[in-house]
């Protein structure tokens, strides 16, 4: 199988005196895998996400993300390896305001180059799928967090990308908006998506997720396959 | 615990300056422009308002210049009349005479007042030594500075007449007589050796009366002395409000055009401290209501707040003070140059007065958000930073993004629509700024079509002179006082008419003569030939087209009452002709009663200069070279005419116009910097998210430069038209005070093209304002952004 994610000997650090946030790890993330990240505050699993993101670059070792050497790229073909190949979920949905609904949707396919009228289809297929088409023309502030989850991954999924993060796509949800969004990574998932999912909620990783790894003060101290699990 | 110096609230007020660097130093700087225009615009307007009477108090001037007779009033006498009543200080007597002095090329200087002085103090009429120094011994002659320039420099030598024998005079020094009591000065004996039977020396004192305010006290201070001194030694007298109305009238033209760039300076001023300090306040609403939920009252709260942006505009503005004085001084001395003043300063309330009142627009600029903030509750407040933001401009962002222009470049369109109020300071700070450039733009276009309106003949591509070199090197006073003519201007004339490549000339001959309804005499220019490319710009009727006809100004027009069509009694020597006025010039030479007549009309008159166009294709230094060799056995030659020179009057003004543009620009692009800081920082979470989901530095940055670009346009469409008709107020404001009108050429300097660009300076300033944060954004971390609320 292909490997999405290569992480070789990765080790970073935000002081030089201080221990790493992060490594040195090694970790590679197959296509198709539902990876969940789970550990304690700190132990490094949103610097693991920033590297993967190309938000962050390592202090040591290699990332390689959908075949590309991520680590030694520049900052503006970062930007365009991240809107063809990384889709993100954050916690706090992290939409824009004064954008509707769709408008937020197509925004990444427009930074691509995307023809107005294909991006739109894309958002109109999107917003189909996620159950939100009637909140097309809403504003981000007047939906429930469940609903606003659901555009943050329809924006996500918008250039069709080869990985999608979700950092605790579930930490600021109501009970049944957590599920409803874990229902959601679950079909994505056996849809074939390669997920990487940032997580303190270990039912969503176990429901959603096909492997987890857990990390502690930076180090991998399991890496659990679900089907070994069970 | 002190107002804000030590204790929680110093500590936050601290470190509210220290973290804020950007914002403060923002503050700063925008605030230390805005006073540096404002210091130099104030010091420009105290300047221009009346001048003369600055350099007349700071000089001590002479109220009344007299000149008497020494063989019926000796020194006694002299020295009695300094105890007349009503007199309350006196200079004198100095020896005088007049002089007709040559250059070391042979031209002419006009008779100059030679005054025998032995220093350039005293109790009246302190001279100003412009450059140079006095004169120390026989042969050495300081000059007023009016006559400084390349043909006469320190150093130069002039020859005291034309006689062969006459003393050399070397010339050491400029010195500036605001009261205008002599052309020149040397040492009493200097003096007394230059006279002669035609100039005999007699004495010169100076006074300074009581009352002398009007005409009528004059000329009773002037009957007082008449009446102290026997019949006929009061040989005239020159009242001080002769010099200050010519001098003021000179003056007059400059301040319409100083005062509205000082109205701009400061409006502008006003508007970026105002918005850059309420901006900076207004952001900062969250902390105020962290500050508020641990304790600190309402009061305490407004009390930080403005101190936060009174340290770093306190700063700005003394180093505005000191920056505005800098740039203040060499504008105040251009300006010294056109009014012909002596030193002017920057007046010491200028420098109080701006920064007291910017402290003020500062203080005010800071409490009503401060007290905004002090108002909030605390929950409020907290929540002002986290919430969503309302619905203001999404209408914006939902209509821009439709427009088939690239996404990050329409969302940064629609971005300003979130704060209407920044944004309206922000366009009104462009706009300003674009009135600016373009007024400066077409005041620049006038002047220098003033420059090319004043000097037709400059137009000729050739000039041939029958008074020898003197005309040709000694510069434009020389010209039309050059030495009788050598040759015989019929022979130069068929010369020229001889010479291949001859395609139009005209001869010119300036002389004095005298107008019914005018006292004393005017300057006439008489032409002969088809004088039609020499002619000046007309403001009405026509040209001179034959004898007969008589071309005058419009000062001419008002001072004799006179219209077009009318006639007019012109004496030239001893042959007086009536002239029909066929047309109105603008023509400011000569106080404004210049006229223009055909040579024809008087027999008396010879033209000393020929002006010629060569044909096509005719070179014209070529041409004045085998001219002139065919002109020189008639003992007269020719020059090819460089470009013009413009008028040292022109360059300073235009010279001003850049300065104060820049300045005013600078100040407009600190105000759009402010308000980009500001949105960026807001938007900081925002534009990490867009970085997140693929946004590239580039975009980013085309994002930030089109949030302003709307404004930047907008601004220049606004901004243009204000320059416009600021141009086409304060134009015939300055002519009018000049004592003309003006024509066309001077008027309708804008073509649509220009103005079309001009109006593209608008997004030029807002560019330039935000490209620095536009840079700062695409550099900003995404991770950390991400986290910022």
């Amino acid at each position: 199988m292909t490997q999405v994610i290569q992480l070789e000997g990765v080790t970073k650090r935000y002081d030089s005196a201080d221990a790493p946030a992060l490594g040195p790890l090694t970790l590679t993330v197959e296509e198709g895998e539902a990876l969940a990240v789970t550990g304690p505050s700190g132990s490094g699993k949103s610097t693991l996400l920033n590297l993967v993101t190309g938000l962050d670059k390592p202090t040591e070792g290699a990332v390689t993300v959908a075949g590309q050497r991520i680590d030694q790229l520049s900052e503006h073909a970062l930007a365009k390896f991240r809107r063809a190949q990384i889709g993100m979920v954050f916690q706090f949905f992290n939409l824009l305001d004064d954008l509707t609904v769709e408008d937020n949707i197509q925004l990444p396919a427009q930074l691509t180059g995307t023809p107005r009228r294909k991006a739109a289809a894309r958002a109109g297929e999107l917003m189909e799928v996620l159950g939100i088409t009637r909140h097309a023309r809403a504003y981000p502030g007047r939906l429930s967090g469940g609903e606003r989850q659901r555009v943050a991954v329809a924006r996500a999924l918008v250039n069709r990308p080869a990985l999608l993060l979700a950092d605790e796509p579930t930490g600021a949800l109501d009970t049944a908006s957590g599920h409803d969004v874990r229902e959601l990574l679950l079909d994505l998932h056996r849809g074939g998506q390669t997920i990487v999912l940032v997580t303190h909620d270990l039912p969503l990783a176990e429901a959603c997720a096909s492997r987890t790894i857990h990390l502690v003060d930076g180090h991998l101290a399991l890496d659990t396959h679900a089907e070994a699990a069970r | 615990m002190s107002r804000w110096g030590t204790g929680a609230l110093g500590r936050i007020v601290r470190s509210g300056v220290g973290r804020r660097r950007v914002q403060t130093v923002v503050i700063a700087v925008a605030t230390m422009m805005a006073v540096a225009s404002a210091v130099v615009a104030g010091s420009l307007m105290v300047a221009t308002n009346a001048p003369f009477d600055h350099a007349f108090a700071a000089q001590h001037g002479a109220h009344l210049t007299v000149q008497f007779d020494p063989a019926k009033a000796g020194a006694a006498r002299l020295e009695a009349t300094r105890q007349l009543d009503g007199v309350t200080a006196s200079a004198g007597p100095y020896p005088i005479t007049t002089i007709h002095p040559v250059d070391g090329h042979g031209g002419h200087l006009p008779g100059l007042t030679l005054v025998g002085r032995s220093d350039p103090g005293g109790a009246v009429d302190h001279l100003t030594l412009k450059s140079g120094r006095w004169a120390r011994k026989p042969g050495e002659i300081v000059l007023s500075s009016t006559f400084a320039g390349p043909f006469l420099k320190t150093g130069s030598t002039l020859k005291a007449s034309e006689a062969a024998n006459s003393r050399t005079l070397t010339v050491v020094g400029f010195a500036l007589s605001a009261s205008r009591t002599a052309d020149a000065w040397a040492l009493p004996a200097q003096v007394r050796g230059l006279a002669s039977k035609d100039s005999p020396v007699t004495s010169q004192m100076l006074y300074r009366f009581d009352s002398a305010g009007t005409k009528g006290q004059i000329t009773a201070d002037r009957k007082k002395l008449a009446a102290a001194v026997p019949s006929g030694a009061l040989l005239g007298a020159q009242s001080y409000l002769d010099t200050k109305h010519a001098a003021d009238q000179g003056a007059a033209a400059t301040i319409p055009f100083l005062i509205a760039f000082g109205l701009l300076g400061i409006v502008m001023s006003v508007i970026i401290v105002g918005s850059v300090v309420s901006g900076a306040v207004g952001t900062s609403l969250r902390r105020i209501g962290i500050l508020k939920a641990i304790g600190f009252t309402p009061r305490e709260v407004v009390r930080a707040y403005v101190a936060q942006a009174l340290i770093p505009a306190g700063v700005g503005i003394a180093l505005g003070v000191v920056l505005g004085n800098l740039l203040a001084v060499p504008l105040l001395e251009d300006t010294e140059q056109v009014y012909g003043t002596a030193s002017l300063a920057v007046a010491w309330w200028v420098d109080v007065v701006v920064p007291a009142v910017a402290l003020l627009i500062v203080g005010i600029a800071a409490l009503v958000p401060a007290l905004r903030a002090g108002r909030l509750r605390t929950v409020e407040a907290i929540a002002v930073g986290r919430a969503p933001r309302t619905g203001r401009g999404q209408w914006a962002h939902r209509a821009a993004g439709r427009l088939p222009l690239p996404r990050p470049v329409t969302y940064g369109l629609a971005s300003p629509f979130a704060h209407p109020v920044r944004t309206a300071a922000l366009l009104l700070a462009v706009a300003f700024g674009t009135v600016a450039t373009t007024f400066a733009v077409g005041l620049t276009q006038s002047l220098n079509a003033v420059g090319r309106a004043s000097d037709p003949e400059d137009r000729a591509t050739v000039t041939a002179v029958s008074g020898g070199p003197a005309a040709q090197d000694s510069g434009p006073r020389s010209k039309a006082h050059g030495a009788p003519p050598s040759a015989d201007p019929a022979k130069v004339r068929a010369a020229i008419k001889a010479q291949a490549g001859t395609a139009t000339y005209y001869g010119l001959s300036q002389d004095d003569v005298t107008v019914a309804g005018i006292t004393g005499s005017v300057q006439a220019s008489l032409y002969q030939g088809d004088s039609s490319s020499g002619s000046y710009e007309m403001l009405s009727g026509h040209w001179l087209s034959g004898a007969g006809q008589l071309v005058v100004s419009t000062r001419f027009l008002e001072r004799t009452g006179t219209r077009i069509g009318d006639t007019v009694r012109v004496t030239l020597e001893k042959d007086t002709e009536t002239l029909r006025i066929v047309g109105e010039a603008f023509d400011t030479s000569d106080d404004g009663l210049h006229i223009h007549a055909d040579i024809a009309d008087f027999a008396a008159a010879e033209p000393q200069v020929f002006y010629i166009e060569v044909k096509p294709g005719v070179s014209p230094g070529t041409y004045a070279r085998k001219l002139s060799a065919a002109l020189k056995p008639l003992g007269a030659q020719a020059f090819a005419n460089s470009a013009s020179e413009q008028e040292n009057m022109i360059i300073i003004l235009d010279a001003m116009a850049v300065l104060l543009t820049l300045m005013l620009v600078s100040v407009a692009s600190l105000g759009v910097l402010n308000s980009v800081v500001l949105e960026t920082r807001e938007r900081v979470h925002d534009l990490g998210v867009c970085k997140a989901l693929g946004m590239s530095p580039r975009q980013t940055v085309s994002l930030v430069l089109a949030s302003v670009a709307g404004i930047g346009l907008l601004g220049g469409l606004i901004g243009v038209p204000g320059g416009f008709a600021l141009h086409g107020f304060v134009l015939p404001v300055m002519g009018h005070a000049a004592g003309t009108d003006l024509p066309p050429s001077v008027l309708d300097v804008y073509d649509a093209p220009q103005l079309a660009l001009l109006a593209l300076a608008g997004i030029v300033i807002a560019m330039l304002g935000a490209l620095l944060p536009a840079g700062w954004a695409a550099r900003a971390r995404t991770a950390t952004a991400l986290r910022t609320e």
